[in-house]
């Protein structure tokens, strides 16, 4: 087990460090630079090349990496070209958001879809499994940031159940420690702040899980039928343990492993919607902020953000191939 | 002796019989397929979505009652600012924010988005087809250079999908400057990843099937069992994907007119691009914003529909 985290590490190692130099050219590849979207259109090319020199954007591309890999080495990914402020510190500021919603996004799509899609198998041919079927494949097909409008319109500025926007209200005074809004509230006891939190995380989480919520329902759904026709589920059936038991320790902990699988893979696609959901909902989050970098042509920011959201990528993979050993015990990993 | 040997002669006659009259029922494994597929009726009402969507694609545009660019609402003074006016007899389904015939936009926007969706999802088919083909055969034939070419081949696949296909759309979109082109490649270049993995893997299951074994001691040479036995064999999954990522690129391609990526020619209407327009009338008017999301929902439930149907139906363990 051990060596198995430790070499997945080290795998990491490679793959960062290519995907560190593919993303370096190809963003000193976009057309106009940081001093164009600082000076605009005015610059003299003097004015362009004093800039670009105290960037160090003058120097070769190769000798302008090599600076960057010594000082990631010290975990230190540079300073914002647009906001002028240490690219971790941003991160620490706006990752918290976006964790937050992604993490409502899967608590839905998995608290709903696992005991859905299992249903849905167990009434295979009803009604309850027409409507799910029917449910998800909509929900693969609607557009995430069309359904976040919609939702907003009827339960935000319809029904004025839910705020529509940002990630807390503003005259809450509540205390930060780790800019995770509900985490705070619950260290510092200020149960409102938390509360107030966590209802704006509802309807951008809804809208986030559809797709997630989709998948994990329909990928349940053909793994329990799967497992339904074991040769061991007959066999507990037969020894006489209750159909609860039978339920629960062999159809439902067997059928669990693909759908964990979709769940690691989901992730990538849970950051690309969250972009979306968080324009929809002015949620602050790194969705916006990537984007406003990436037409300042904020190298420093566009590179440390994407990189980190490459190793989360990946550790969040590792811990599903991990999981594969606690849920089924056959699985081990070497 | 004679006994026994005419008796055996007959035996084998029976087997031979039976399996030519099971070569005429026709086993392939397309026509196996083709043929359940229509008994689905997923597959059915799919099918029935597309042709309806690839007839109006084709053929709309010279039905029209107007011109999907003519500002009619503006000249006839109907558009002042907070007003859009609605459905009325001539215009099924209103105006949009120009003032152009909202119905008519809607017909002619499904060439484009049949464009944009075929095209994006050609791009990512042909390049993801090349590296995973590629990769396939070099780890299924090739030996250790071969596992080594595969394994750098598969490395940088694995970087692309850690990347979110949002993030990697938006910045190839940013490098190539807003344009039709650019929104196909950007939603191209997303799905290559799929195709590479997909047809990889299906190779490396092929490769220790019984007809390689034959075919390599035969003396057919490696490149040609990979292109003319394994791929063919290897096929269905990847083009059971593509109809199912023709779903997903016309979503992403309204996602990245959403985010201010799309096509900036507005007059050639698009459903993404009108639904992103719409979202600033979203108060006076939701409809601009209902008809084309529901045009994309139904287009893309279509695809993967008939997708669906076409993976249960070329599913081995499925089949009898």
């Amino acid at each position: 087990m051990f060596r198995f985290i430790v070499r997945r590490l080290l795998q990491l190692i490679p793959t960062l460090f290519g995907l560190s130099l593919l993303l370096f050219i190809w963003l000193r590849r976009l057309p106009g630079g940081p001093e164009t979207a600082i000076l605009g259109e005015r610059g003299t090319p003097e004015m362009r090349a004093a800039i670009r020199r105290s960037m160090g954007l003058d120097e070769p591309i190769l000798v302008q990496y090599g600076r960057f890999v010594r000082r990631l080495i010290r975990l230190d990914l540079g300073t914002s070209t647009s906001t002028k402020r240490s690219v971790v510190s941003e991160f620490l500021e706006r990752f918290p958001g976006t964790v937050e919603l992604t993490v409502t996004a899967l608590v839905i799509a998995i608290g709903v879809g696992i005991p859905l899609g299992y249903l849905a198998a167990r009434r295979r041919g009803r009604l309850l499994d027409h409507l799910s079927v029917g449910g998800s494949l909509i929900g693969i097909c609607i557009p995430v940031f069309f359904l976040a409008y919609v939702l907003k319109a009827i339960f935000s500025e319809n029904l004025g159940w839910f705020p529509s926007s940002g990630r807390q209200d503003p005259t809450i005074d509540a205390t930060r420690i780790t800019n995770f809004f509900v985490l705070d509230g619950i260290m510092t006891r200020e149960w409102d702040a938390a509360a107030d939190a966590i209802w704006h995380l509802v309807l951008p989480g809804l809208a986030l899980a559809s797709i997630p919520l989709a998948i994990i329902v329909r990928i349940t759904r053909a793994s329990v039928l799967e497992v339904l026709n074991e040769d061991f589920v007959r066999t507990a059936e037969a020894k006489g343990l209750t159909e609860r038991t039978v339920r629960r320790r062999h159809v439902l902990r067997n059928s669990l492993l693909p759908v964990v699988t979709s769940i690691g893979l989901l992730t990538g696609g849970l950051l690309s919607g969250a972009v979306l959901t968080e324009t929809v909902f002015a949620f602050t989050g790194i969705g916006a902020f990537i984007y406003d970098a990436i037409n300042q042509r904020d190298y420093p920011v566009l590179m440390g953000f994407i990189l980190i959201i490459a190793v989360v990528y990946v550790l969040v993979n590792l811990l599903v191939d991990l999981s594969y050993s606690l849920i089924d015990p056959r699985v081990r990993v070497r | 002796m004679t006994i026994t040997a005419g008796k055996k002669k007959e035996k084998l006659d029976r087997l031979a019989e039976l399996a030519g009259r099971d070569d005429e029922r026709g086993v392939s494994l397309w026509k196996e397929a083709f043929r359940r597929l229509r008994r689905n009726p997923a597959a059915i009402i799919g099918a029935v979505i597309l042709a309806i969507f690839v007839l109006v694609a084709l053929i709309g545009p010279f039905l029209v009652p107007y011109s999907p660019t003519d500002t009619i609402g503006i000249r006839e003074g109907l558009i002042r600012p907070g007003t859009i006016p609605g459905a009325d007899g001539d215009h099924w389904l209103g105006y949009d924010h120009q003032g152009r015939d909202e119905f008519s936009r809607l017909i002619v926007g499904a060439r484009q988005t049949l464009l944009v969706g075929v095209v994006s999802t050609l791009i990512g088919l042909a390049v993801g087809a090349v590296i995973g083909g590629v990769a396939g055969a070099a780890a299924g034939l090739g030996g250790r250079w071969g596992r080594a070419i595969d394994n750098a081949l598969m490395r940088v696949i694995d970087m692309m999908l850690a990347l979110p296909s949002l993030l990697l759309a938006v910045s190839i979109a940013a490098l190539l400057g807003a344009s039709l082109t650019t929104v196909m490649i950007a939603v191209g270049v997303v799905s290559v990843p799929v195709f590479a993995r997909l047809l990889r893997g299906s190779m490396i299951s092929q490769a220790n099937s019984d007809y390689v074994l034959a075919a390599t001691s035969l003396g057919v040479k490696k490149p040609k069992i990979a292109l003319s036995h394994v791929v063919p064999n290897s096929l269905a999954p990847v083009i059971v994907q593509a109809t199912l990522t023709l779903a997903t690129a016309i979503i992403e391609a309204a996602a990245l007119s959403f985010l201010g990526l799309g096509n900036p020619d507005t007059a050639v209407p698009e459903w993404g691009v009108m639904l992103a327009d719409a979202q600033q009338y979203l108060g006076i008017r939701p409809g601009l914003a209902i008809y084309p999301a529901v045009a994309i929902i139904i287009t893309a439930l279509g695809f993967t529909l008939l997708g669906e149907a076409m993976r249960e139906a070329l599913d081995p363990k499925l089949r009898k």
